[in-house]
């Protein structure tokens, strides 16, 4: 038992939305059945494509390997149930508009085997390469928000981060899931905790949570027992989970948007990572599964659910009884940050934490936008202190520089900013848009940059070939005309020396020497003239 | 599921529409009209139908000429609402073509050729309250005397004939006098407060009689408003702080140089009207919390020194236009600093 530490700073603005939690903290954590395809997503995005262990035809057992990232960022991926393949190609994922990412998708059948387990660890006596490669085997990657690769976000914190912050604010409405996971599994969220502070020599560890869960804070409150764990809990306010938000809010360093918190010497897991990170390495278990939140007035039964990746959204909400009727549309995420969902043919990913299948009583459309009123309620609750109306006159007018003086590039996409706007203006969307021409400007610019630096470089190294050759030409004339002199001077004393009686033969043989001598230093005196002309200079 | 197009995050909204707004302002003037009926007559009633209908009529032209879908654009209530401010600034001795050309320049004028709500730099109302007092300077300080002194508020037959223009029937001076600002900036001649005070019926218990009421009513329903949480707190109290701070220090002791008493000018006149209906119109307000400050406590304090020093009995129109004015100077002043970046 110990008791919570209070919050060092307190978040700017904010909102505080109805929570609706209570829908599926109802139950303990459930299995859905087992669901007769699944599509595992086996590519990640920004990597090579991995390498396939298994084709089309092949049995597999759960937990086989299916297949093993190439890049050093890639993790594994494994079979979350026994069946056969039967199809291995791309397919489109929740939580992105754009294109697919290669998937495997299995006919699943009941197995008698053993789920095939890598064997566990006894994290006294390994090293961190060891643990870090196993994450990698395991396929772990964050389960919260980006699916960024656990052991690369760790290994880039080892030796440089003092703090580890569990952060269990679910701070979006309907969402659960790590409520459920530390009311349940708190011991193993714990012992993963524990091993990242092995891992990255990191002193304490700190527990963000909102006093709006007070179950799981009572079940973290009767677990913890580690002095280096410290529990806070802060007050039920959106946004307090985004990363540089919570990083400020529970050790006072305010993070420059964009920054990494690791250069804060400070590394953010969420809990359920931290349970898949245990899991992996003291049972041996690879990420197949995960724990997520299926809710919404749309589900007769909503809850929180041991669920198998690459469930199909639409198996998985017709196990919780989707009501076809009431249901208007189904969100990847919370209500706040999610995306609406095109298709429900689409699989469950490592880091869907839950799918809100709503009614549009429940969750109703937002009203056509109105003229802006310069009400000033965005800028009270914008977390980033930005000026939300502000930056909506410059994305609309399209004056992309004045956005990005006034920090556009900053803006977190919470939607605290849209959620209080009386004229219901989408100012996420527009944001969005904006952030991304900006981004394109910018691209555009360093080309740009790039070009006129390289043509200048260019132009100053001709203009100087043409001042060498300039001067190395006068000089050549200067040259041929004392040699010239010389030589006239000479045949001139030679010829007052004797002038009447024939010239002797030493005579004719220096007059000679001199003509070919005058002859050889004009040719050197037009030589320049044949040099390549100054364009073709080499770059 | 059929595929279709997907709005953008966020998904939930607080549902406090503009139009939500614009109606609770509405609500919140009807202690404040409830006390002008009740101190002035049938005028007011008058003033109050008239007027918010002519900017509705003069909104829907409008959108008509620009082409715009007028139903969508007139629910949002807010030329109702700047109708409605204006009935209640102007006297209750007002014709009809008086309220008209008021509200068609507030609304033409001032607000859709800016291009319509939120572009207006100049409060639509305050326009054309300024505009009408410049034009017609007789018409517009005509108020009546207040029920109890005088004689007696016009009757709701006076009252139409007055409205309708017909002034050569209804002997109009005999209802009409100064009010407590005019009788303070003019005819103290020579007399301490007090005695001053003693002296005129006009005055009431802190400032004009009936006026007070008046006040008192659009500050119950300003307070509404800040309960509701649809004005903040910074406008008002900066304003009303700034204008009884001077007038505390021109009291001058209650000698016969004093400006009036902090309570006549916090309670006398459009003070609490423009303090939280005015000056709190978000639209030609400056922005952050910290910029409201000053645009509430500049207001302020034009509105004491035109009482004090012009020739205008009332500042609060041209003190609120001044502010408007120096909203874009005041945004750039004020801007907050970025989480994240340098102090
Ligand atoms: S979406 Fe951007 S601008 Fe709006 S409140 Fe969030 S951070 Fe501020
Ligand atoms: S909340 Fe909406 S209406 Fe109010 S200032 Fe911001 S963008 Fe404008």
């Amino acid at each position: 038992m110990s008791l919570p530490t209070s919050p060092r700073a307190r978040m700017h603005g904010g909102i505080t939305p109805p929570g609706n939690k209570q829908q599926s903290l109802r139950h303990p954590i459930r299995r859905l059945p087992l669901p007769p395809q699944l599509i595992v997503p086996v590519e990640q995005r920004g990597e090579p494509l991995p390498e396939l262990l298994v084709s089309v035809g092949d049995r597999v057992e759960q937990g086989q390997c299916l297949a093993r990232g190439r890049g050093e960022r890639a993790v594994s991926s494994h079979a979350p149930a026994a069946g056969v393949v039967t199809d291995i190609g791309t397919q489109p994922l929740p939580d992105d508009q754009a294109g697919g990412l290669t998937c495997v998708t299995i006919a699943t059948a009941p197995s008698t085997a053993s789920t095939r387990c890598l064997p566990p660890l006894d994290p006294a006596r390994c090293g961190s390469e060891i643990l870090l490669q196993r994450l990698r085997d395991a396929g772990i990657t964050g389960l919260g928000g980006a699916g960024f690769p656990t052991h690369t976000k760790v290994l880039a914190a080892i030796g440089r981060v003092e703090t580890l912050i569990v952060n269990a604010t679910e701070c979006e409405p309907f969402i659960t899931a790590d409520a459920a996971l530390l009311q349940e599994r708190v011991d193993d969220v714990l012992r993963g905790a524990s091993l990242l502070l092995q891992i990255t020599g990191a002193s304490r560890c700190l527990i963000g949570i909102q006093d709006d869960e007070p179950a799981a804070i009572a079940s973290l409150q009767a677990a913890l027992a580690d002095a280096r764990f410290q529990l806070c809990v802060l007050p039920a306010r959106y946004p307090h989970g985004a990363e540089a938000l919570l990083v400020h809010v529970l050790t006072g360093k305010e993070v420059l948007m964009g920054r990494p918190a690791i250069d804060y010497g400070v590394l953010c897991h969420n809990p359920a990572t931290l349970h898949a990170v245990a899991r992996a390495v003291l049972h041996g278990e690879p990420l197949i599964s995960r724990v997520m939140t299926l809710t919404g007035a749309a589900l007769r039964d909503p809850g929180n659910y041991d669920v198998l990746i690459g469930t199909p959204v639409a198996t998985a909400l017709q196990a919780c009884g989707l009501d076809e009727w009431q249901h208007s549309r189904s969100l990847a995420g919370g209500p706040l940050l999610g995306v609406e969902l095109q298709q429900a043919t689409v699989p469950l990913t490592k880091t869907s934490n839950c799918i809100l299948a709503t009614t549009e009583a429940e969750l109703p459309r937002p009203p056509p936008p109105q003229p802006c009123i310069r009400c000033g309620l965005c800028a009270d609750v914008c977390p980033v202190r930005l000026l939300p109306q502000q930056l909506h006159w410059f994305s609309r007018s399209g004056e992309l520089d004045k956005a990005a003086a006034h920090h556009l590039e900053d803006c977190i996409d919470c939607g605290a900013c849209a959620y209080v706007c009386p004229s219901a203006i989408p100012l996420v969307q527009q944001f969005r848009l904006a952030k991304t021409r900006l981004a394109e400007q910018r691209i555009r610019q360093q080309q740009a940059d790039l070009a006129r630096e390289r043509f200048e470089a260019h132009q100053a190294r001709v203009a100087n070939q043409q001042r060498l050759d300039e001067q190395r030409r006068h000089e050549r004339a200067a040259l041929l005309q004392r040699k010239q002199a010389e030589a006239a001077a000479r045949a001139q004393a030679v010829n007052t020396v004797t002038p009447a009686s024939t010239p002797s033969p030493q005579d004719v043989i220096a007059a000679a020497l001199a003509r070919v001598q005058a002859r050889k230093a004009a040719k050197l005196a037009a030589a320049p003239t044949a040099l390549p002309p100054e364009g073709e200079a080499p770059p | 599921m059929s595929s279709r197009v997907t709005a953008s995050s966020p998904h939930m909204h607080l549902g406090h529409g503009t139009s939500q707004v614009m109606q609770l302002v509405l609500l919140a003037t009807v202690p404040g009209f409830t006390a002008l009926f009740f101190c002035f007559g049938w005028g007011v009633l008058f003033n109050l139908l008239w007027v918010p209908a002519c900017a509705v009529a003069c909104e829907a032209v409008v959108l008509k000429l620009r082409r715009r879908p007028p139903l969508a654009t007139l629910c949002d209530c807010s030329a109702l609402l700047t109708g409605v401010l204006l009935a209640a600034a102007l006297p209750p001795t007002a014709p009809w073509w008086l309220g008209l050309l008021g509200s068609g320049l507030a609304i033409v004028l001032a607000k859709q050729l800016y291009g319509g709500l939120g572009f207006n730099p100049f409060n639509p109302a305050m326009v054309g309250y300024a505009a009408l007092l410049l034009a017609f300077p007789v018409e517009m300080t005509r108020w009546l005397l207040p029920r109890d002194v005088g004689d007696a508020l016009p009757d709701f037959v006076t009252a139409l004939g007055l409205f309708l223009g017909q002034e050569t029937l209804t002997p109009i001076d005999a209802y009409t006098g100064a009010t407590a600002l005019t009788l303070f900036r003019e005819e103290l001649g020579g007399q301490t407060v007090a005695e001053f005070w003693q002296s005129s019926p006009v005055l009431g218990h802190w400032s004009g009689t009936g006026w007070e009421w008046v006040n008192g009513g659009f500050l119950l329903g300003g307070l509404f408003l800040l309960y509701r949480r649809v004005i903040g707190w910074q406008i008002p109290v900066t304003l009303l702080g700034a204008l009884a701070l001077l007038a505390t220090l021109f009291h001058d002791g209650g000698s016969s140089a004093s400006h009036g008493p902090p309570l006549l000018h916090l309670f006398g006149g459009a003070s609490m009207f423009g303090a939280f209906f005015i000056a709190t119109d978000p639209v030609t307000a400056a922005t952050s919390a910290r910029g409201r400050l000053v645009y509430g406590a500049l207001i302020g304090s034009v509105i004491f020194c035109l009482r004090a020093f012009s020739s205008y009995p009332d500042g609060v129109a041209f003190a609120v236009l001044l502010g408007n004015f120096a909203v874009p100077f005041i945004d750039r002043c004020t801007q907050p600093r970025v989480r994240g970046q340098q102090k």
